[in-house]
């Protein structure tokens, strides 16, 4: 079997090379096309009717003047007389018209009663929520107790982290043309070869007549694996609508409360250790919402990294809300249980009087990887000048602003998924790779050309790459952090079989057996003597009229030593505090990140920088804010659904363990681990500015403001 | 969005005539940078929209005697780079620039920005301006974080304009043109706090138009100061505008005004007294601002902002006397 292993680092010409993605000049002139902006020909538009209740029971629904209007093609009931609603913005009926205004107006002729019922939307407060909380069961290793009653420094805390919605920029939605037999389907997806057969489910059609195409997508952050009731909708409508393409996208409202959140936790946490800073225990009462199932997160995470602490009780309650479900949210659970760990064990330093750093350090031995920890703790240290820097809690100089430090960490799998590959050689000399998969913004087209281009020995010029259409071979979703590792390996897979196949072609000519032969710089040669070589294109005019057609799969049960999973990350937070206006700014942000091999630095650091960009929005202005009164989410736009802009983030540095030690371990994706400390780390920042825990976040002037006057929240 | 008809006037008068005696008869369209959300939510569903971008009067920045005259669509990018006005009144300029994001200061107007309607989240997702349900106050009762801490009224709004407060504390006038001619009012006594849902927070009918706000020349010393969490594309969550009339290093007589706070610009009144004979420093700014703060009553989610009016009151004035 050949030999598929990533060529040494030394020997590597494309890959580890900082390059650009090859989509970024498209995407900055605004040439690339996303499906919200796809128009084919006859394209109809869709509106939805959104419940304005969070829990409400629908008595009748009067669609007739809705379809008495001019233009409209169809009107489709998806709540229909007796049906129960359980959050606002749920989908009641929906319609298809020439335009957007005719739609809408459609939308508001529809008329319906409503029997309101009584609702619950906020978990902040758990004794208000009666009934609708579910505990897990209690979860015990050690004795906790006595540890309690052992332990040399016990520290207690409250800590929270609100419901956080997906946000994306390019809303959820697609555009359908369901013509005869056949559909076309231009969705928003971070799943191009499978979103069609959950389409197909959905409309009861058979899955190989769905044909699903996306070039780019904007945002998905694992928010977009179906096609939804927004892709089926607007399927059934096509089809009603005499086979025109109906175009449905969530508005941003509902895009914000209907397209998946990431569920909230709130804690009690009872942290212990002996004088020396050694953890004994672990007692947390932790509660979330993930929306009306309230499931979501797993309680069991606690404590978070430090997982093997000698005694740990655990009891979980999931809240069922009457507001939108939770769906995966770039490294589920991992940045709220990071959040509530390092927050405690920070308070928990300061209470015994210990740096952090010192605290994170001495405890590795709890974490499955200590000596990864502990080297990234040391390289985060003195990229943000820890030694220098730091202070005991409360920042004792004079003036209004505060500076403090603070640090966090986190952990990640991030194996390759499925995914096939389809390499072809032409006899004039042009390669081509196709896979299903899709480039969800974080440079996957850029690292699958740079697989081939350094398997062939070409420059990635010469690589003509089709990715992001339901024809080509089948490749995973992209969530989980799982893309880079599955579309390396079974590119380099395909192409290393390819290649073979060509070698095999051309060794009668160049006198030597195949495997004496390699693909260098444009060139086929023979291994050790670089004058017995031929070019690339005289080397494929072997094949006459001919081509070479190879696929290459990723298992993820056998990668074969191309990715792997596990990684561990440290980041630190250097950030200011008004104490005089409760205003947070971040001065930097340091991330060390392992990561395996690393395909492109670039890239990669670009996918550090917006899981810290991520972070930092959460950390200081992010949260859905719920109001009991009307049900309703009251910041369902751009206004007070706050994000960090250019001017708001600092200056973040990256640090990736790019070593040879974790190179050999193969690639392992990035996406998810690199968004996980980053809360904590500000969090504890400004607990070490201010000298005072901020218990809820985000860390907005009114909470660190509360904090500092030691008010509790309404 | 409902269908509306759009006119382009190019005089005062012919913009006059096209208003009617009811704002679901006809909006002004200025820059847009709110009408058009208004429109959009369905908060504003006139019949016509007029345009008054195209009346020459309505623009500029000039002399008149002994004011500086704002024409109502000189945008805030136009205000914020003015020669005359960066020269006189920085407190404008502060509140001008606050609002950071250049396409909306490019778009954006003066008489907009005084004519804005309120932020109020319960307003912008339609229950009304004093936003009750079933005889409550969704305000008290519900979400009010970014709420008035003034007021007292069935407002718990807060005024959304930046400039309004700077241009009370500079003693402005707003000029109002309507079919029975041209009138003037104090810019404190343009803003008014609502007895009921149908009422208007400026003191504006439906066939007026704002042309213009004069600022009188006096040689005072001002500043805004501006509690903001972002940099761009955000509201301030508390503004101070400061004008100070000193005699040497002593405060003749001062004018603090208050900004998002209140339904209206909030002017306090005791601060400024208090200040008249003094002389700028970190104390007695620091106890302008609690007299400032004084009256206070903030909600169930708002304490936080009493310590924002301290803090941007005594900002303000610091920063008002580095100009003495
Ligand atoms: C993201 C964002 C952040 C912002 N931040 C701030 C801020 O920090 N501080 C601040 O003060 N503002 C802020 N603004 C508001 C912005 O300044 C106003 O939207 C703008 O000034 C309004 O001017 P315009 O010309 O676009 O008004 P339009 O949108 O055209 O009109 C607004 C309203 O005023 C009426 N109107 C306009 N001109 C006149 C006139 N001459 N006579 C009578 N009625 C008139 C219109 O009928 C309408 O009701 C922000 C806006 C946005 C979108």
């Amino acid at each position: 079997m050949a030999n598929y292993s990533w060529p040494p680092m030394e020997k590597r010409r494309v890959i580890g090379k900082r390059i650009s993605r090859l989509d970024g000049p498209e995407k900055a002139a605004g040439k690339a096309k996303y499906n919200s902006d796809v128009r084919p020909d006859g394209q109809l538009h869709g509106a939805i009717l959104h419940s304005p209740h969070a829990h409400c029971r629908i008595k009748s629904i009067d669609t007739s003047a809705a379809k008495a209007i001019s233009g409209v093609t169809s009107v489709r009931v998806v709540a229909g007389p007796g049906s129960e609603i359980q959050w606002a913005n749920a989908e009641i009926a929906m319609v298809a018209a020439r335009t957007e205004e005719i739609a809408r107006d459609a939308v508001r002729a529809i008329k319906v009663e409503y029997e309101v019922l009584p609702h619950l939307v906020r978990e902040d407060r758990l004794d208000r929520t009666g009934n609708r909380a579910k505990p897990s069961g209690e979860v015990v290793t050690g004795d906790p107790d006595a540890a309690l009653k052992q332990s040399d420094v016990v520290h207690e805390g409250d800590y929270g982290i609100p419901v956080i919605t997906h946000c994306c920029l390019e809303p959820h939605g697609s555009t359908v043309q369901w013509n005869g037999d056949k559909v076309e389907f231009w969705p928003s997806t971070q799943a191009i070869s499978n979103v069609g057969g959950d389409l197909a489910k959905g409309i009861e059609l058979a899955a190989g007549n769905v044909h699903s195409h996306m070039d780019y997508v904007g945002g998905g952050f694992g928010s977009k694996f179906q096609a939804d009731v927004w892709g089926v909708q607007a399927a059934r409508m096509s089809k009603e609508s005499g086979g025109k393409p109906v175009k449905l996208f969530l508005e941003r409202g509902p895009e914000l409360t209907i397209a998946g959140v990431r569920p909230s936790v709130y804690a009690k946490v009872k942290i212990g250790a002996s004088k020396d800073g050694t953890l004994t225990v672990w007692d947390s009462l932790s509660w979330m919402t993930g929306g009306y199932t309230g499931g979501g997160l797993n309680g069991d995470l606690f404590p978070y990294v430090y997982r093997n602490v000698p005694n740990r009780r655990i009891n979980h309650t999931a809240v069922s809300t009457n507001s939108g479900g939770s769906r995966a949210w770039r490294a589920p659970n991992h940045p709220q249980v990071s959040y509530v760990t390092c927050a405690a064990m920070e308070d928990l330093a300061a209470k015994i009087g210990m740096d952090p750093l010192d605290m994170f350090m001495k405890n590795a031995d709890f974490t499955v990887r200590p000596a990864v920890y502990r080297a990234q703790l040391t390289k985060a240290a003195e990229m943000i000048e820890w030694k220098k820097n730091w202070h005991p809690r409360g920042d004792k100089t004079g003036g209004a602003i505060k500076r403090g430090l603070g640090l966090a960490v986190g952990t990640w799998g991030g194996a390759g998924h499925p995914s096939e590959c389809r390499s072809t050689i032409f006899a004039d000399g042009t390669v081509e790779l196709s896979l299903g998969s899709q480039d969800i913004g974080t440079g996957t087209r850029t690292i699958i050309t740079q697989v081939a281009a350094e398997t062939f020995g070409l420059p990635m010029s010469a690589i003509k790459l089709s990715i992001g259409d339901s024809t080509l071979p089948v490749s995973g979703a992209s969530g989980g952090s799982t893309t880079v590792g599955g579309v390396s390996s079974s590119s380099r897979i395909a192409a290393i079989n390819a290649l073979g196949k060509l070698l095999e072609a051309v060794a009668p000519a160049m006198g030597v057996a195949a495997d004496e032969l390699e693909a260098v710089d444009g060139k086929i040669q023979q291994k050790g003597k670089p004058s017995n070589s031929m070019t690339w294109k005289q080397a494929c005019s072997k094949l006459g009229v001919g081509k070479i057609q190879e696929t290459g799969r990723n298992d993820p049960r056998n990668p074969q030593g191309l990715n792997t999973l596990g990684v561990g990350g440290v980041q630190m937070a250097d950030v200011s505090v008004d104490i005089e206006t409760g205003v947070v700014k971040i001065n930097k942000v340091v991330a060390v990140q392992d990561c395996g091999l690393v395909i492109n630095p670039k890239t990669a650091e670009s996918q550090v920088f917006g899981g810290a960009i991520m972070g930092i929005c959460a950390a200081i202005m992010e949260e859905r804010v719920m109001d009991e009164m009307t049900g309703r989410c009251l910041n369902q736009d751009m206004e007070f659904y706050k994000l960090a802009g250019i001017g708001d983030i600092g200056e973040i540095l990256v640090h990736m363990d790019i070593t040879p030690d974790n190179d050999k371990r193969g690639v392992i994706g990035l996406g998810e681990p690199a968004t996980i400390p980053t809360i904590a780390c500000i969090a504890n920042a400004c607990a070490n500015a201010i000298g005072v825990r901020v218990p809820t976040l985000p860390l907005t002037p009114r909470n660190v403001l509360n904090a500092l006057a030691g008010r509790r929240m309404a | 969005m409902k269908a509306f008809e759009y006119a382009n006037p190019t005089s005062l008068k012919d913009a006059l005539g096209l208003l009617g005696s009811s704002w679901s008869d006809a909006n002004v369209l200025a820059g847009g940078t709110d009408q058009i959300s208004l429109m959009k939510d369905g908060i504003h569903a006139p019949k016509r929209v007029v345009n008054i971008k195209n009346i020459k009067e309505l623009g500029g920045i000039k002399k008149a005697g002994s004011n500086l005259r704002i024409g109502a669509t000189v945008t805030l990018d136009e205000l914020a780079g003015n020669a005359m006005v960066r020269g006189e009144f920085p407190s404008l300029v502060a509140a001008a620039r606050g609002v950071g994001s250049p396409q909306i200061m490019n778009m954006g107007t003066v008489g907009g920005d005084l004519c804005q309607r309120p932020r109020c989240w319960y307003f912008r997702n339609g229950f009304g301006l004093l936003a009750m349900k079933d005889g409550k106050s969704l305000v008290e009762n519900g979400q009010n974080e970014f709420h008035a801490i003034f007021g007292g009224g069935p407002a718990k709004f807060v005024s959304a304009s930046s400039l309004g407060p700077a241009f009370i504390a500079l003693g402005a006038k707003v000029e109002i043109a309507g079919a029975s001619g041209k009138r003037s009012v104090d810019a404190a006594s343009f803003f008014k706090s609502p007895a009921s849902n149908d009422d208007r927070e400026i003191d504006l009918k439906p066939n007026e138009i704002v042309t213009g706000v004069l600022v009188p020349m006096a040689k005072t010393n001002d500043a805004t100061y501006e509690v903001r969490v972002k940099e761009g594309l955000d509201w301030p969550y508390a503004t101070a505008s400061v004008s100070l009339k000193m005699k040497g290093s002593t405060v003749e007589s001062a004018r603090v005004v208050l900004g998002h706070v209140g339904p209206t610009p909030v002017v306090a009144e005791q601060a400024g007294s208090m200040l008249a004979g003094k002389s700028i420093d970190e104390s007695t700014a620091a106890q302008a601002g609690e007299a400032a703060a004084s009256g206070a009553q903030p909600l169930s989610g708002n304490a936080y902002k009493v310590q924002l009016v301290k803090t941007a009151v005594k900002r303000a004035l610091l920063e008002a006397a580095k100009r003495a």
